[in-house]
Order: structure tokens, then sequence, then C-alpha cells
């Protein structure tokens, strides 16, 4: 464990990371694993997080050593696509038990993976940590060396038991398997001036093959895909690339940059999802590929090439701006998401009347802002009953977001489009862009509402749900309004620091008492940021507050 | 009689199973007001919640105590009190069931003493609900979570009726496998109370995961059976149980109760249904209703038409034992042979199998088996997508999880009506593929006689 711990600690000393950045050098090694609040929980954990980063790669076997709860719960539930082998949608498990938990589960693994190997035959097998093996000490590193030594194949532990943290680290993990055990292990047949790597796009829905001809078209070869539609051996040269392009900077920050320090292969980070941010990147890309070596006429083509796709897009979208423009969007997602689907929705006249920033970091709250304005409303987090009011409130006529709160807007019969992992359709590049427009008008323009919104004849307006949540939330609101001690109380009570638990009432007693300007200070006195550091700009904010002013509404007030 | 043969592999390829805690945790869904707590690390949690969200399409209550690695290895006692302190007070619910987990089972968390220690320092949780079932991961499947769980909601949750207590001869207790879907749960419901019964259903997943517009934002389940009327079910009559699963429950319902308790191992079929109907009738001293005559007389019609098209059939299915008894047999009563059976766990219910074989196995054995066998109608539940294609047989999803289809939680397979569309269904899917991919041709006579008898009979 004491390796699985030393990659952890590697994975959180990460210069390429922003927030990393901003922290001090004990903060930083402190990690970022926030802890997690039990019975206030939600979302994966770190084996999660790796097998998602990795089960992409579409000719190899993944094969989980654990309880059957860690496979047999969840395998075949992503949407990747493969223009091949399918290998991946195979679920593999050793389904440890009792017998196992006792004497250890090594020699199992040993030949579960012998089994595989003779039955299936793939380039590499990947082999994930989970909890129980973990903890009775069964060492995955050695038996996959064992079995690669013995099988002539490659094997490769993925050392990421869930409960070490939540799933971004295990994507983190996963990325350093790849590291420590693939890039760099064989050699291209040939390579280009054009070849990239793209990191961090995972080919939902087989939306990378809406980009990847455009890229075919320019003779810029993707020399690999992590993850998305790769194989191993793709990944295992992907180290000769000229460049690289980053697309989830959460997940692979770890990849991107170690391969710029290893190899030398520069990298931006960009996003195909609205029209400027696909020409953006693609220029990007050429502009990288020229820098290396690869002639200026590119960029010349790549021009060429977004002029005239952008035009395409441009008289595509033209049918829905009409029906479009000034309808209202909530956009409850995160991450890189939350700023590349607003600037795309933006270019159909869509209005935006909030966002969540729940996992976006300090640059995309930042060109959210650009984007959408100053007083901007970004949702940290949120109860079902406050994304209902907020829906009724801002008037918002669709919502788009993660298939975990499409009930909010379902039962309060609002449209709603999955924008996230588990969706239909497919909304990368210049047709994507047109197909989300089509998606969203086909859901705001279905008849099927009007009829849903009628009560039922026996139905008393006033007294459905709805309006009871309603009104129960405006009386809390009203009580607050007549008490202002108790507003006062509510608006202190705001948790700033998750991770440590500390509330707006402590930081601002700490900065009056003992006149503090810096974050750092509040660190020392409260221990606030001390955690994940996410909170460092909400504390920013609180400093920026100056002398304390009691704000109105805490749920929608702009909170970085 | 079946033989139970447990396949020797290290490693499970397609598992067919799903895990023991997710089970439990299904079994709390069926209460209203509950929020169902899995001991364990973050990702135990949120892949069983994914499952069951992908599968009934609705919000689902499912919570976690987050252990890290730390607390793993020291011992959760500080992260079940935080769990169950935050749901108590932000989720407000009637009542949370904890189930353990792989990683809390190895570490050896003693949670009744843990429950216990909050218990006393938390005054306002001394009455409290809490039910607690050891589900570890590494052993059984999620009908014996689902089973262990009912039995232990019925020894913690039902009160003993005093002495001399009168019992309401009206009142049913039905205690449902996790096999039964709400829909089945709400035609159970019709059928009893056209008898004049009142049923009280554990759980009442037909209250909580049917799929309607809820009554208010709620984060815990939505609707159920209350604990109050959990707790009162000592003074029903009767006990009805259904699927061998429930033998256990039944068992504790009428050792802390004494209301005596009739289990059906099966619903789906003609014979069982008349057996179902029959008791109904003598417990409520009602005739059966002209209702039920029409509708078996419509199975009974069912059948005729249906035989043609099953009888013959090469079955190969992959199910939980009771959903796997249950519907197999009916096949193998309308003439098709159970050819291949895969399952996930022991059951006494495989000595009534009219198979000669059942594995404890995953869906790589049931496709592998149905390829060498020539299987000609796959049933199992949507995991088997993709064997289903490769073996492009007639494929008829059934049992959790059914992902990628809609209505899931509406399906029937029991009663008169639930069998009768049943074989409707199977039929239409047997006689589509006929359609498809056996049309004849010129030369398609030639081919016939190079198969076997058997072989020939039962492809055209």
């Amino acid at each position: 464990m004491s390796s699985l711990s030393a990659t952890i600690q590697n994975v959180f000393d990460e210069p390429g990371c922003a927030k990393n950045a901003n922290k001090s050098e004990a903060e930083r090694k402190k990690g970022c694993t926030k802890q997690l609040q039990p019975g206030g929980a939600a979302g994966g954990c770190a084996f999660d997080g790796a097998k998602i980063a990795l089960q992409p790669l579409t000719d190899v076997a993944h094969l989980v050593h654990g309880p059957i709860a860690c496979e047999g719960n969840s395998w075949d539930n992503r949407g990747a696509k493969s223009s091949g082998s399918n290998i991946w949608r195979t679920g593999f498990t050793t389904d440890i038990n009792e017998t196992d938990v006792v004497f250890g589960g090594e020699k199992r693994l040993y030949k579960a993976i012998k089994e595989i190997v003779e039955k299936y035959d793939p380039p590499a097998v990947f082999v994930y940590q989970t909890c129980v093996p973990a903890m009775i000490g069964d060492d995955i590193n050695a038996v996959c060396k064992a079995a690669a030594a013995k099988f002539g194949k490659p094997v490769i532990p993925v050392n990421s038991p869930g409960f070490v943290g939540p799933k971004n680290l295990g994507n983190k993990l996963a990325g350093e398997a790849l590291l420590d055990h693939v890039i760099g292990t064989e050699e291209p047949d040939y390579t280009t001036p054009y070849d990239i790597n793209i990191i961090g796009e995972y080919n939902l829905s087989g939306e990378f093959w809406q980009v990847k001809p455009l890229l075919d078209e320019l003779g810029i070869r993707i020399l690999s895909c992590i993850s998305g539609d790769g194989k191993y051996r793709e990944v295992a040269y992907s180290h000769r690339a000229r460049a690289a392009m980053m697309v989830c900077s959460k997940a692979m920050i770890n990849i991107a940059r170690k391969m710029e320090e290893r190899y030398g292969i520069p990298f931006f980070e960009g996003s195909f999802y609205g029209i400027q941010d696909s020409s953006d990147s693609l220029r990007e890309i050429a502009r990288l590929l020229i820098e290396r070596g690869a002639p200026a006429e590119l960029m010349e083509r790549t021009e060429a090439v977004i002029a005239r796709e952008e035009a395409k897009a441009w008289a595509a979208i033209e049918p829905y701006k009409a029906r479009l423009t000034g309808k209202k969007v909530l956009l409850i997602t995160g991450g890189v998401k939350s700023w590349s689907v607003v600037a795309a929705l933006q270019e159909a006249g869509l209005e935006m009347v909030g966002t969540s920033v729940k996992k976006s970091t300090k640059e995309d709250k930042e060109r959210i802002k650009e984007l959408m304005g100053q007083d901007a409303h970004m949702i940290d987090d949120m109860a079902p009953r406050e994304m209902y009011k907020m829906l009724k409130d801002a008037k918002a006529d669709i919502m788009l977001s993660g298939g975990k709160s499409q009930f909010v807007a379902l039962k309060a019969a609002m449209p709603w489009l999955d924008i996230n992992q588990e969706r239909q359709h497919a909304y990368m590049g210049y047709v994507g862009m047109v197909k989300l427009l089509k998606e969203i008008d086909k859901a705001l323009y279905n008849p099927m509402w009007a009829q849903l919104r009628r009560p039922a004849p026996w139905e008393n307006a006033a007294t459905n749900w709805q309006a009871k949540a309603m009104a129960q939330m405006d009386a809390e609101a009203a009580a607050l309004a007549a008490d202002p001690v108790r507003a006062d109380e509510v608006r202190r009570a705001k948790k700033i620091c998750n991770c440590r638990h500390v509330d707006l009432g402590t930081i601002e007693d700490a900065i009056r008492d003992h006149a503090l300007t810096t974050v750092e200070g509040i660190r020392d006195r409260t221990g606030a940021s001390g955690g994940c550091g996410a909170c460092s700009v909400r504390i920013e904010d609180v400093l920026a507050a100056g002398p304390v002013v009691p704000q109105p509404m805490p749920m929608l007030v702009a909170a970085e | 009689m079946a033989k139970v043969t447990v396949v020797k592999k290290a490693c499970a390829v397609n598992p067919l199973k799903m895990s023991q805690p997710i089970g439990g945790a299904f079994a709390f869904m069926g209460l209203r007001g509950s929020m169902p707590l899995l001991h364990g690390s973050q990702g135990c949690t949120s892949f069983g919640l994914t499952l069951f969200v992908r599968h009934f399409k609705e919000n689902v209550p499912l919570q976690t105590t987050a252990m890290s690695e730390v607390a793993t290895v020291l011992g959760g006692y500080e992260n079940v009190e935080q769990a169950i302190m935050n749901i108590y007070n932000k989720q407000k619910p009637e009542i949370i069931g904890i189930c353990s987990t792989g990683v809390t089972e190895t570490k050896g968390d003693d949670v009744e003493g843990y429950l216990k220690l909050i218990r006393e320092k938390y005054p306002q949780l001394s009455e409290f609900p809490l039910v607690y079932v050891s589900t570890p991961d590494f052993k059984d499947a999620f009908q014996d979570g689902w089973e262990k769980t009912v039995a232990r909601m019925i020894e913690v949750m039902v009160e003993t009726p005093r002495n001399g207590a009168r019992r309401d001869p009206t009142r049913v207790n039905v205690l449902p496998g996790c096999h039964l879907s709400p829909g089945d749960l709400d035609e159970l419901r019709t059928i009893l109370e056209d008898f004049g019964l009142e049923p009280s259903f554990l759980p009442d997943l037909a209250g909580s995961l049917d799929g309607h517009i809820p009554e208010n934002f709620s984060p815990t389940t939505i609707g159920g059976i209350g604990v109050e009327e959990v707790a009162t079910m000592g003074q029903a009559a009767w006990t009805i149980a259904i699927g061998a699963q429930m033998r256990r429950a039944a068992e504790a319902m009428k050792a802390k109760t004494g209301v005596p308790f009739r289990l059906f191992e099966r619903l789906c079929g003609l014979i069982p249904n008349d057996e179902f109907i029959a008791f109904l009738s003598e417990i409520s001293g009602r005739p059966v209703p002209l209702k039920y005559r029409r509708l078996r007389g419509q199975l009974a019609d069912a059948m005729l038409d249906a035989h043609f098209h099953i009888g013959g059939r090469k079955l190969a299915i992959g199910a939980e034992p009771d959903l796997l008894f249950d519907v197999s047999s009916m096949l193998q009563e309308m003439g098709a042979a159970i050819t291949v059976a895969v399952t996930t766990t022991q059951s006494p219910v495989f000595e009534r199998l009219n198979a000669d074989e059942v594995l404890i196995g995953d869906l790589e054995d049931l496709e592998n088996l149905a390829k060498e066998r020539d299987c000609d109608l796959l049933i199992t539940h949507s995991h088997g997508r993709q064997a289903a294609e490769r073996l492009n047989i007639p494929f008829y999803r059934a049992g959790f999880p059914m992902f990628d289809r809609l209505g899931a939680g509406h399906q029937l397979l029991i009663g008169y009506r639930g069998t009768r569309d049943l074989i409707f269904d199977i039929s239409n899917l047997i006689i589509a593929d006929q359609e498809q991919n056996h049309q004849p041709t010129p030369d398609t006579w030639r081919t016939q006689e190079t198969a076997s008898p058997v072989q020939a009979v039962t492809t055209h």
C-alpha cells in the first residue's frame, strides 16, 4: 500500500492543476481528497473513476479484482463507442468469496488473468484493485508482474481501491497507471509531423467521430486518444506525438503534464462543444503542430475548414434561432461543461438563467463570468426543492443537467435534456451543436407539456404539491425576513469550507477579531480551505466583501 | 429435479449476479419515508444508485457512510454516527435501513453495537427505527440480501400482539420476493381487494417505485408501507409469502406473532394461479369474482394460441432463483424445454425445477451453453443483450436490471392477466424472429435434411 499512497501524494502534487498552484507547499502535500461526508455524499469512488477513465480502451480486458459489487453492479453502464473491438464491454471480475477474504485472493486473480488470456487473447489485461482485496493485502502489482512474465503480455495493475478517495482521484490514478506501465513501451510503425494525442476524451455516444473527419481532412493523425475508442498499442506509443489536446483537465491533467515533461509534448486545454470553441481548438492544434515542425500551410488549410464548417453550422442553426431566441435555460452541470455549453447555447440566442459550478475550477468560473456577466447565477449545490423554485422563479423554459437531477424538472412538468455522460446524443463539434439545438427545440415544443401541466379535474391548483412546496419555502423566507437575528444566524451558518466544516460566521468572526486579510491567515485561524482548497475563492470573496452585509437570498447569490 | 452445479472459474465473465447489500437496500426502498444506507465506501452506494435509477427511471434514495481508507482500518463507528445524524437531521426520514458491505465486513465492524452506542448518545434516536442487516458483498447475491432484510424488518419492527388479542379476519400480510415488480404488486393488491381482503405489503415497492408524480419533494422514499403499519402486521389473519426466498420472513412472522402463512413459490402460470385464487376464496369466504373466471378463460385461450410457437422451444434462461423458477416453469408447462438455466445463488426451489441442471454461473456460461445446445429463446436481464445479438435468437428481458427499455417498473408477470400477456409477448417475439430469420427458401429443405430431426421440429 505504501506505493499507492506515494502515487496519491504524487498525483496531488500536480503543478499543472490550477487549484493546486494556489496552495502553499504544506497544503499541497495534504492533498485534495475532500473528506466525504457520511450520509451526505453522492457520486463514485476512486475505483469508479479509474474504470471510467480507462474502460474506453476498447481492445483491452478490464478485470476487476474484488467482490461482485464492484463489477456486478456497475458493468456495461457507459456509452463510449468503439470502431473495432468490443472486449471492453465484457465484464470481467474475480468475484471473490469468503474463502478468498480469509486466505487471500492472489491465486484467484492469477488464474483469472490466465483464463482471460486463454479465452479472449486481448493485447493487454488491466487489473483494477478494489477495497476488499486492498484491505486483506493482495499485492496486485506482484501478481500482474508474474502474470505478464508468464503469459508474455502486458498485465497492467490499476491501484484504485474505492476508499482512497472520490471518482476524480480515481481518474488520475488511472492516468498514473498508464504513465507507469503503458505510455512509452512501444514504438509506432511510422510518425508524421501531424501526429497528435487527444487526452481526456471518452467518445461517449461516439461523439468524437463528429470531429475526427475534420482532423482527417486536414491530414492530422490522432496518434492516440486517451482513452475514447482507444487501442492498447496506440497508448503504448503515444509518446511519439508532436502535440496534445487535453479535453477534460480535471481527469487527466497528470497525463498531459507528465508527457510534456518526459517527452516534450506540448499540450493545450480545449473543447469541441460549441462552434467558437471547436474553431479555437482546431486552430490551436494547428498552431502547436506548426510550432513542432509541421509546415506552416497547415494553418491556411485549417482556417479554410473552419470558415466552411462555421458557415455550414450557422446556416443550419438559422431556422432554430427564431424558435429559441429568448428561451431561458437552467444549466446544472459541472466542470468544463459549465462554460463550454454556455458558449454554445448563447450562439443560438438562448438565455442562461443560471449555471451550476459545483465541480468547476476558478478558471472555469472566470470564463462563465466573462460569458454570462458578473451577476450570473452560479449554483454551488442545491436541494431539489430549491432547484424547482429556481426553475419557477427564473421562469426557465428548460433544464439541462445530468441524469441524477432530471426528475426535479420532469416531475415538475418542465422540459429537460441530458447533457452528461449517460446522454443518448452526441453534441460535439459543429454538427453536434446543431444536434443539441435540435434536441432542445424538440423538448421545448413538445405538445405534451400543455396536457401535463393541466391539473386533474378534481385537483385544486392551489393545493397541489408544487404549490405546497413553494408556499413552504415562501413561509420559511418570510419567517426569516421577520426575524433578522435568525436570518443572520442562517446566513452565518452557510458552509464555506466543506472539508473542515467551517461556516461563514466563523470566518467573519476570525477576520474581525484578528484583522485578517489573507486566505492563509484565515486558514491558520479557522482551518478553512485546509482540505481540498476549493473554497479559497469563496474565502477571497468574503474578504473582498469587507464588513458584513446581510444577503437576501443565500441560495441565489453568485457564490464565488 | 434439477442438479445444481457451481461453475468453477476464477474469473466471472459478464456477471449475471449483483451484490447482496443492494438487494437489502432495495427492500428498504419499499418502506415509506425510508433512507437506505450502505455502510461502505462511496462507490458501493453509487453503483447501486445508478443501477436503480437506470432501471426505474425514478429518483432513488440511497446513502453511504463514505468510508475512507483510514476509517476502514480504524473502524467505522464515527462514520455510521455521522451518517445517521446527517440523514436524521437533514432528510427527516421515518426509518433508516443500514446494510453492511464487503469492506466493512472484512474489517468486522460491529454495527449493532454502534447503533446501541448511538442511541445512548442521542436520546432523540432512542425510539427511532434503525434496522441493520449484515450483507457482505463477497457472499450470496441480490436475492439473498432482500431475503435477509425482509426477515430482519419483521424481527425488529413487527410487534407481538398481546395475549388474547383478536386477529382481523380481513387483513392479510403479503411478503413479496424481489422478483416481483411494482406492477406485479399492484396486480396482487387488486386481486386481494377483489376478495374483500386488506393487504399489507412488506416491502411495498408499488408505493415507492411505481413511477408516479410524488406528493412532495422528498429525499426519502415517496411511498411504501409505513412503520406503524408494519408494527401491526401481527393482527392479520394470514401471511401470504411469494417466492421461496420469502419462507424465512414468513417463518419469522409466524414465530413473532403466530400468524399462519402460506407460501406460493410461483405466481406465473395457470396452475399456480388456480391455487392462489382458490386459497383467497377459502380465506375470504367469498366466491371467485366473475372477473377472474373470465381472466382464467383468457389465459387458457392464450395458451391454446401460443403453444404452437412456444412448444418445442429450447429455452436459455439466466435469472435469480425465484424468477428463474417462476418463468421457466410456466414456459416448460407450455411445451418449452429448459435447456440452459443459469442462476446466481442456491435455492431449494431447484428441487422442483423441471430441468436437468441449474448452473450457478455468469452470462458467459449462459451464452456458451445456449450456443452449444442450440437454444432458440433467451430470457435474462438487460445485460444479456450483447449475448442475444451474437446468438441472434429471440430475447425477452426479465429481471433486474432492465435499463435499456422503458416500463421496467410496470412489467407484469403474475396472475392470470400477467401470465396471459407474458405468453403473448414471448410468442410475438418468436413469430417476429421466424419472419425475419427463418423464412423458407427453395434451398432450405436441403439444410433441414442434414439437421437432426428434433431441430427440424423446433425451428420450423
